[in-house]
């Protein structure tokens, strides 16, 4: 049974139509982990095996190597536009952040050089409610500044599946399809579907990455899941949280939040 | 255990207690991650606060120094029974529209109301929005039991006020729950202190709620959001609504009236062939025919068409400081359709207090509102008691969603055209004294493809046949019944729709009106068509760019080239040419003589004498 992840899909794939018609320049963000492969997935899906915006990777160069693999044999087996954004070094980063934090605010900065370069006006992103507190209080159409600012106490009301898609110039807004998965749904379904995933996810030598990031600022969590069902099994009786191996996000109290409010995905 | 998740908000008035059952929920049901609690203990003691159980939703740093929730959040956790996502709603009045957005998500509601201050300005409005926002199953928690000393007597007093006011709206609640969130009573287990309470707790009304179902059995309706050509295929793209749809069926498209049968309903990766689909679903289908088929379209079967209205009334929620006002202009989207709209009359704003209504020329921010609206363009839609995916919408004002409404009273179109005409003449005794039908022929194309030489050729040849007819040429009528319209897409929009409207009183007068108008966008020409209704014909002059603008008569072209005319058609505007015109006279090909003698013809044949004896058989609407 799996109604609730056919619910999930259909609610996505309207949303990727209502973002496809409604804004000109659209591109998606690919961070090559579970949960934008997905996304890459329910959009071959909503239109008909071809994706009809480019796909672009924030690259930090710290990726994984099985990361990058992974990116160049998919790029090829599903003929994706793919776009690869430079992020800038984090010498440049705010040197008032936190260390690892800094680390991560690289991506954010790269996401604001290819939207000024290309003058996107809406990137998708397959972030999820229940993965991080901060996310949980987006919208699925949320409007940024030029900044990429996010102003958090003043969203646009969103109901009955109307989402806010008319911007004045040079603000753009950050589409989320996904936000109402929970890192199980999105197990269940890369399951059913076949959705391919890279290896990393899978426990070797008893450790296994929950959540994909730079070597640098994420580590492999204590688990001895090796193939999807054990994945499905670990995550219904787990008290852990899913970012636990992110280690900007533990930094201090409101590392993320910052990281957040100036435009992190 | 099921996985299908039940999405419940929580509402109330400002310091009711929201978080804090949250909080509780969360933790009586094992489901904070490790070290949250400790979190939340240590970010207590650091603020000089007894342990605060509300810190565990509010995540932002913002929030925990104002100590209110400010924006919804979604948190999940379980029972035995299944999974949950809590959307907190905050209680702040100015925060009213991230309220609406977090309970129009919500399958259930738990509206949370202080056993000791009773309902509140706030606990009433946000039950009123539960109705307005279509959420039926709603419990009521009466918190801070612990305060009253858990007075069976006082219990009494608040669910006895609360559920008075509830059934006003027609709001029966599932169940009123004495409970102290803080100290975790009749939350997940029953507690001792209210023996005299015999209802479900907490956990076991959530338990009882079922998810919102829709249902197939209901009439089709299958609003389309986009067309797209990945192949050679033409998919029209969209989600069901309500009802179902089936291979094979004919659909009828609201407002045009196309119709065409469905001969495929597309999908990516799936094995076997789709033969049916329903509501809920995404999807794509493809049609036996090409017909003018766009977003905001609704596709649905001939026997439960929705209404097409130009005037109807709502109830509406109003989210901004700028006031609603008689006599603005907005854009109300229903499904995916967009139409601008003209506030008529405010007939009652709606006091949450006692819901008493006054009626008014504004309504302000948090208001709710009667209100008759007015479109120029007629919107297909249904009323939100029958089917509320199609009978509720949003307002739009410039960039911004400013409020919502749900259609609760429709002026049928057509159903108001049947009682306002009470000729004694009919159309038919019109059409045997005339020896011919009325008609609208649609003349469009290019600037300089012949439209205006044609029609007035046309016009000259009928009327010397003895026939009745005129010319309402583009140009012409701008310098009186258009005169004050202007070269903007609303205004272009409004003049066909004018002329379209004017055209169909001469057809109804018996006259064969000819239409001469570039017209260049089919959403416009469909629009005519539809007021037209069976006697317009659109005909479709055609030439190449290239030869109109050798010809350009009136000297546009070269000036358009010029830049002296912004969006001129053909130049720097588009022209959509007719996918299904009921003629097409090709003027490049064609000399002035072939191209009459083909339109006469067509005229002839199809309002003539010949088309007048089958007249017995015909039934005419007007």
């Amino acid at each position: 049974m799996s109604a609730d992840l056919d619910q999930l899909e259909n609610q996505s794939i309207y949303i990727l139509r209502e973002a496809y018609n409604r804004i000109d320049k659209l591109a998606m963000l690919w961070s090559i982990g579970k949960d934008s492969n997905a996304l890459l997935w329910l959009c071959r899906k909503a239109f008909f095996g071809r994706i009809p915006f480019p796909v672009v990777q924030l690259d930090t160069a710290m990726e994984l190597p099985e990361v990058y693999e992974f990116r160049d044999r998919i790029t090829k087996e599903w003929d994706l536009d793919l776009k690869v954004e430079q992020c800038p070094p984090e010498e440049e980063m705010d040197q008032t952040l936190p260390p690892l934090t800094r680390a991560a605010a690289r991506k954010t900065e790269g996401l604001k050089n290819l939207l000024r370069d290309h003058a996107y006006q809406g990137v998708m992103v397959g972030i999820r409610r229940d993965e991080q507190a901060t996310r949980a209080k987006e919208r699925v159409f949320s409007p940024r500044s030029l900044e990429g600012d996010w102003d958090v106490k003043d969203q646009p009301a969103e109901f009955w599946d109307h989402y806010k898609t008319r911007f004045p110039e040079g603000v753009h807004v950050r589409i989320h399809p996904l936000l109402a998965w929970t890192e199980l749904d999105i197990w269940r379904y890369s399951q059913r579907e076949g959705i391919p995933i890279v290896p990393l996810y899978f426990a070797k030598d008893g450790k296994r990455y929950r959540s994909l990031g730079e070597k640098n600022i994420t580590f492999p969590v204590d688990s001895t899941a090796s193939t999807i069902d054990e994945i499905i099994a670990e995550l219904q009786v787990t008290r852990i949280p899913e970012r636990a191996g992110r280690a900007m996000d533990n930094e201090s109290e409101d590392s993320f939040e910052r990281l957040r409010s100036v435009g992190y995905m | 255990m099921p996985h299908s998740q039940l999405r419940i908000v929580i509402v109330g008035h400002v310091d009711h207690g929201k978080s804090t059952l949250i909080g509780r929920l969360l933790n009586d049901t094992g489901s904070l991650p490790d070290g949250k609690v400790e979190q939340v203990r240590e970010m207590s003691r650091k603020r000089g606060m007894p342990f605060e159980w509300a810190f565990v939703m509010d995540a932002l740093q913002a929030e925990r120094d104002q100590g209110i929730t400010i924006d919804t959040t979604q948190i999940h956790f379980k029972t035995k029974q299944r999974p949950y996502v809590i959307i907190d709603a905050p209680g702040h009045t100015e925060f009213l529209k991230n309220m609406v957005t977090g309970a129009s998500q919500a399958d259930a509601a738990l509206l949370v109301i202080d056993a000791d201050e009773g309902a509140l300005e706030q606990s009433r409005r946000h039950a009123f929005l539960l109705h307005l926002l279509g959420v039926r199953q709603v419990a009521v928690v009466v918190n801070k039991m612990d305060k009253v000393e858990f007075s069976s007597r006082r219990y009494e007093v608040v669910a006895q006020e609360i559920k008075d006011y509830l059934a006003e709206l027609g709001l029966q609640p599932k169940a009123v729950i004495p409970v102290s969130a803080r100290n975790g009573d009749n939350i997940v287990s029953r507690s001792e202190q209210s023996d005299w309470y015999l209802g479900p707790t907490v956990i076991e009304q959530l338990d009882a709620f079922r998810p919102q179902q829709t249902s197939p059995d209901q009439p089709l309706r299958f609003p389309l959001q986009d067309v797209y050509k990945p192949d050679d295929r033409r998919i029209l793209a969209g989600r069901i609504e309500s009802g179902r749809l089936r291979v094979g069926d004919t659909l009828h498209f609201s407002p045009t009236g196309a119709s065409a049968k469905v001969v495929s309903i597309e999908a990516w990766n799936h094995p076997e062939t789709v033969l049916s689909a329903q509501a809920g679903q995404s999807i794509g289908i493809t049609l036996d025919k090409r017909i003018f088929a766009e977003r905001g379209h609704i596709a649905h079967h001939q026997s439960d068409a929705p209404t097409l209205a130009h005037r109807l009334s709502v109830r509406l929620f109003w989210l901004v400081s700028d006031p609603l006002v008689v006599g603005k202009t907005y854009t109300l989207k229903i499904a995916t359709a967009e139409h601008r709209v003209t506030v008529e009359q405010v007939t009652a704003v709606i006091n949450v207090e006692d819901l008493s209504s006054t009626p008014g020329k504004a309504v302000r921010r948090n208001e709710v509102a009667e209100v008759v609206l007015r479109s120029r363009s007629p919107i297909a839609l249904d009323l939100a008691s029958d089917l509320p995916r199609t009978g509720r919408g949003a307002l739009i004002d410039g960039n911004d969603v400013v409020g919502g409404c749900l259609v609760v009273e429709i002026e049928d179109s057509a159903a108001a055209n049947i009682t306002e005409v009470s000729h004694t003449v009919s159309l038919e005794e019109r059409a045997q004294s005339n020896g011919h039908k009325g008609g609208v022929i649609w003349l469009t194309g290019l600037s300089g493809a012949g439209k205006s030489t044609l029609a007035m050729a046309l016009e000259r040849a009928l009327f010397d046949r003895g026939w009745q007819t005129f010319v309402l040429d583009g140009d012409n009528v701008r310098n009186g019944l258009n005169a004050g319209l202007g070269f903007s897409a609303d205004d272009r929009a409004e003049n066909i729709r004018r002329v379209a409207e004017t055209a169909k009183l001469f057809a109804d007068a018996g006259m064969v009106v000819i239409a001469s108008l570039i017209s260049p966008l089919k959403a416009d020409r469909a629009r005519a068509r539809v007021i037209g209704g069976e006697r317009f014909h659109e005909v479709h002059v055609a030439a190449n760019l290239a030869t109109c603008e050798e010809r350009d008569p009136k000297g546009l072209y070269k000036k358009a080239r010029a830049g002296e005319i912004a969006e001129f058609t053909g130049i720097s505007a588009p022209y959509e040419a007719p996918d299904q015109p009921e003629l097409v006279i090709d003027t490049d090909a064609l000399s002035r003589s072939e191209a009459l003698a083909q339109l006469l013809d067509y005229v002839d044949e199809t309002l003539g004498k010949n088309s007048l004896k089958s007249e017995k058989e015909l039934t005419y609407v007007i």
